[in-house]
């Protein structure tokens, strides 16, 4: 995906032009993009966030010198991983530090940052770094047939998403060289695996044709990009079903559809601009009647600071409106909360409804 | 029976007080309200006489002090100088008759003052032991050197002359002193030894030797060939006298008339002032100074408070200096930091003064209990009393939090801390007889927190130095710690070899000095510091333990 030189190269480059720069007795530094949503921009005609361009640097400072160290090493690690053609897990590579004696990292939070500043840097994605997360990339049902490799022996493979029973399709952590064949007419991407359950067992798929795809929480990188890539690829659109509270529309919803403040230097890959919110939303509370929970002191402040500091929001009135209202309600309702009028009133009303009428769609 | 009249009974009452019970009741007053305090009292009484001496005939002080246990609580205190002697008529009105002395009526900057302190330890002396005070004195080689065995009449304060004969004496000139009295023996803050080694830090410029009771030698050789320069003799300026010292002076004075009186017997009055205070007393200046009666004395008072008189000359005031100040600190404490302050002469109530005061910071001195202060006054260590005088007042007064010490209000500040403060006057304002404290005139307690203000401020951006140079120390091993694993990460990402990984670090390290400066440094190895010295008074371990 990227088109710049390969990473091992760039890597190589990179440490050759910070030893010239000690040999010449000037301090060396290494600069990587601030990743926070302080530093993105969001134009909807590109749709993710960009990058606004401001920088942090690392030098021989008392701030700032174990990071510089760490981010050489973990440089290290990664050339050695792709001349291997090896990979580590982020855990794994937490634990590789304690090799580096008092370069070390003491937790992994700390190693996950300094891999992600590498990735900055290079502005690759970890998986080209040779470095794979832990965390589980979505489950997948429905019509969709997507077409891998044997790791054993490269042949392609297919795999059916109809036939997995009751079972799903787990979206791996590479997802590339992925093809896929599909007659769908949409992707349904649904924030809680109860929810997606309940839809697998009564197999609303077959009868909404469409793939479903659990993304149990925010969406992984993977999950986002293979959502990306089917979504490009046949040209499905793509209807996002969360909770309705701040989490599942702030940072669930927000980062599958225009990506992260942390990952804002790879968001153009793991975003998916096409994506729309059919529910739940503030004004589904009124109109469904739905049994709520008060919002807690985290929720408000979550809401306000994303009327605040989120640029996607700065650029939807819509979703200023639906937020406002929620803060005006001041309540929250889980998907979960269909039930109420029925086991599933959510398969039979709420979704053929949501899917008819895009008025009620968000953004 | 006709009554008699009361004033007839209470005349049998009525008779003069011997000097005996009057010292009885108010030995307090003078310094020997216990036994540990009368050996010390009469040890400083001597000494402080001694030094007073050869600097008054400018001669360098060469003091030997001796004290001997004789058992039951008795002791033998010798103290030998090599002044100018006295003259033989002058030996039993010095040593026993109290309040007799050349330094009552003069003012001139002087350890001693009344004339009371030596004779009180001979009579303190007399009362505990019964025996007389011998003094031994030859004031030149062409002299015969005298002994005289004295003890005060106490009934009528006339000295009795016991014996009083020739002897040989080596000693071309100088006097000894040699008292039996009661006593207990003691070190630490308030004993002899403290008292003599404070004494000589103050005194660079006189050799010491002390002999304590336990038969311990110290020896506190000269620092300085120099004696102070002397210190001039003033006469009282108005602002500073009392009315009952004004009439007095009307009344012995050789003047003919007021104005005269005015202009001859006290500074800074010329005609022109002299006749401005007559004005507003409503006084001819030509009255005769005999005559003029109470009432007249005290309009006197009136316009001499009344009319702007300029302050007396301060050149009569002789300090330490802070350099000798400073030096005689460092002998003391083993710190890392010092410094001194001598103000200029200001004055309270017509008196010059001058204070001192010098610090030492850090080093072996305990972090968490209170500074230590010493106390002088005219270069006399002020050992008791240390909470009533002014020194104490003015230094809890000042901020010392903001020189990076912990304070915390109304009382001494917490650190590793030795103070110094020395007040030297024609007149130090002392409390009581026994000199201990000094009075809180606003004049004096001012100019005592300008000058520990002034080391306070050059005490604080030491501390603050330290603190920082310590931080930036600590960042610059941190950074050091890591740049060996910034030139193994090179070495490994572009396989270099061993000796290019020990340039990365070489080049590293040198540049990180480049950029980050020189590391400065406070370390100050203080050569002066004598640790045999720093004992002497300390109280023994064993003793505290008991």
């Amino acid at each position: 995906m990227s088109k710049k030189k390969p990473v091992v190269t760039q890597i190589t480059d990179f440490a050759n032009s910070i030893y010239k720069k000690i040999l010449k007795k000037k301090q060396p530094e290494i600069s990587s993009p601030i990743r926070s949503l302080s530093n993105v921009k969001f134009d909807p005609k590109h749709g993710y966030f960009e990058l606004l361009g401001k920088e942090k640097t690392r030098t021989l400072t008392a701030a700032t010198v174990k990071t510089f160290a760490q981010t050489l090493r973990m440089m290290g690690l990664s050339k050695t991983l792709i001349e291997t053609d090896d990979i580590a897990t982020k855990r794994e590579a937490y634990y590789v530090s304690k090799n580096w004696g008092e370069a070390g990292f003491k937790e992994q939070p700390e190693s996950d940052t300094v891999m992600d500043d590498v990735e900055a840097t290079f502005g690759v994605n970890r998986e080209q770094l040779g470095f794979i997360p832990e965390e589980k990339g979505g489950d997948i049902a429905g019509q969709l047939i997507v077409v891998d490799k044997n790791p054993d022996n490269g042949k392609e493979i297919k795999i059916d998403c109809t036939k997995m029973g009751t079972g799903a399709y787990s979206i791996p952590s590479s997802v590339e060289h992925l093809k896929f064949e599909t007659k769908a007419k949409f992707i349904l991407a649904i924030e809680t695996a109860g929810m997606y359950q309940r839809l697998v067992k009564h197999a609303y798929w077959k009868k909404a044709n469409c793939i479903l795809i659990s993304m149990g929480g925010v969406p992984t990188r993977a999950c986002r990009r293979f959502i990306r890539r089917l979504a490009d690829a046949k040209k499905l659109p793509v209807f996002v079903f969360t909770d309705g509270d701040p989490y599942g529309w702030l940072n669930i919803y927000r980062t599958l559809k225009v990506g992260s403040g942390n990952a804002a230097h790879l968001n153009e890959y793991f975003c998916v601009p096409q994506a729309k919110f059919i529910g739940i939303t503030a004004q589904d509370i009124i109109d469904y009647k739905l049994p709520t929970h008060p919002l807690k002191e985290v929720d408000i402040k979550r809401i306000k600071d994303g009327l605040k500091n989120d640029p996607f929001v700065q650029a939807h009135k819509e979703w200023q409106k639906a937020l406002n209202l929620s803060l005006k309600l001041k309540k929250r309702a889980e998907q979960q909360a269909l039930a109420q009028h029925g086991l599933n009133y959510v398969i039979s009303n709420y979704l053929p409804e949501k899917l008819k009428d895009p008025k009620k769609w968000l953004p | 029976m006709a009554k008699e009249p009361v004033a007839v009974e209470l005349a049998k009452k009525q008779k003069s007080v011997s000097v005996a019970e009057f010292f009885e009741r108010n030995r307090h007053l003078l310094g020997f309200d216990n036994k540990r305090k009368a050996l010390m009292t009469v040890i400083k009484e001597a000494v402080d006489n001694a030094i007073d001496a050869c600097e008054e005939a400018r001669i360098l002080p060469e003091i030997n002090v001796q004290i001997l246990d004789m058992g039951n609580d008795r002791f033998r205190a010798i103290i030998e100088d090599n002044g100018p002697g006295i003259v033989k008529k002058q030996i039993p009105n010095i040593f026993a008759k109290l309040l007799y002395g050349s330094k009552f009526h003069t003012l001139k900057q002087a350890r001693g003052q009344q004339g009371i302190g030596i004779s009180a330890a001979v009579l303190y002396s007399q009362l505990t032991t019964g025996r007389p005070a011998k003094i031994k004195s030859r004031i030149g080689e062409k002299h015969d050197a005298m002994l005289f065995e004295l003890k005060i009449d106490t009934k009528n304060n006339i000295p009795e002359i016991i014996k009083e004969e020739k002897i040989e004496w080596k000693k071309q000139h100088g006097t000894r002193i040699e008292l039996d009295l009661e006593a207990s023996y003691q070190k630490g803050d308030q004993s002899v030894d403290t008292y003599i080694k404070e004494t000589a830090i103050v005194n660079p410029h006189a050799t010491i030797i002390y002999t304590n009771p336990k038969a311990e030698q110290f020896v506190f050789p000269r620092v300085i060939d120099v004696l102070p320069d002397e210190p001039k003799e003033i006469k009282p300026h108005p602002y500073g006298i009392e009315l009952g010292i004004l009439i007095k002076m009307l009344k012995n004075t050789e003047t003919r008339t007021v104005q005269a009186f005015l202009t001859k017997e006290f500074c800074r009055v010329g005609s022109g002032t002299a006749k401005e205070i007559c004005e507003k007393a409503a006084i001819t200046p030509n009255t005769k100074p005999h005559t003029i009666n109470h009432a007249q004395a005290e309009k006197l008072m009136e316009g001499i408070k009344n009319t702007k008189i300029i302050a007396p000359s301060t050149n009569c005031i002789v300090p330490i200096g802070s350099e000798l100040l400073e030096k005689g600190l460092k002998k003391e404490i083993n710190a890392e930091f010092y410094t001194a302050v001598t103000r200029s002469p200001s004055v309270y109530r017509g008196n010059p003064f001058v204070v001192e005061c010098a610090i030492a910071y850090g080093g072996d001195q305990p972090k968490d209990s209170s500074i230590k202060l010493m106390r002088f006054a005219n270069r006399v260590p002020l050992l008791y009393q240390q909470s009533a005088g002014a020194i104490f007042k003015a230094t809890v007064q000042t901020g010392w939090r903001s020189y990076g010490l912990s304070q915390s209000s109304g009382s001494l500040p917490q650190g590793p801390v030795t103070l110094v403060v020395h007040l030297a006057s024609v007149w130090p304002p002392f409390t009581s007889e026994a000199k201990e404290a000094l009075a809180h005139y606003p004049e004096i307690i001012k100019e005592l927190k300008l000058a520990l203000q002034e080391c306070g401020r050059k005490l604080g951006m030491y501390v603050n130095k330290k603190k920082r140079i310590h931080a930036e120390s600590k960042k610059r091993s941190y950074i050091e710690k890591y740049i060996p694993h910034v030139a193994e990460a090179l070495k490994e990402l572009l396989a270099l070899k061993q000796a290019d990984e020990a340039k990365i670090e070489q080049l590293l390290k040198v540049m990180l000095e480049k950029h980050r400066g020189k590391l400065a440094s406070v370390e100050l190895k203080n050569i002066e510091y004598d640790e045999e010295f720093a004992k002497i008074g300390k109280e023994e371990k064993d003793n505290k333990n008991e």
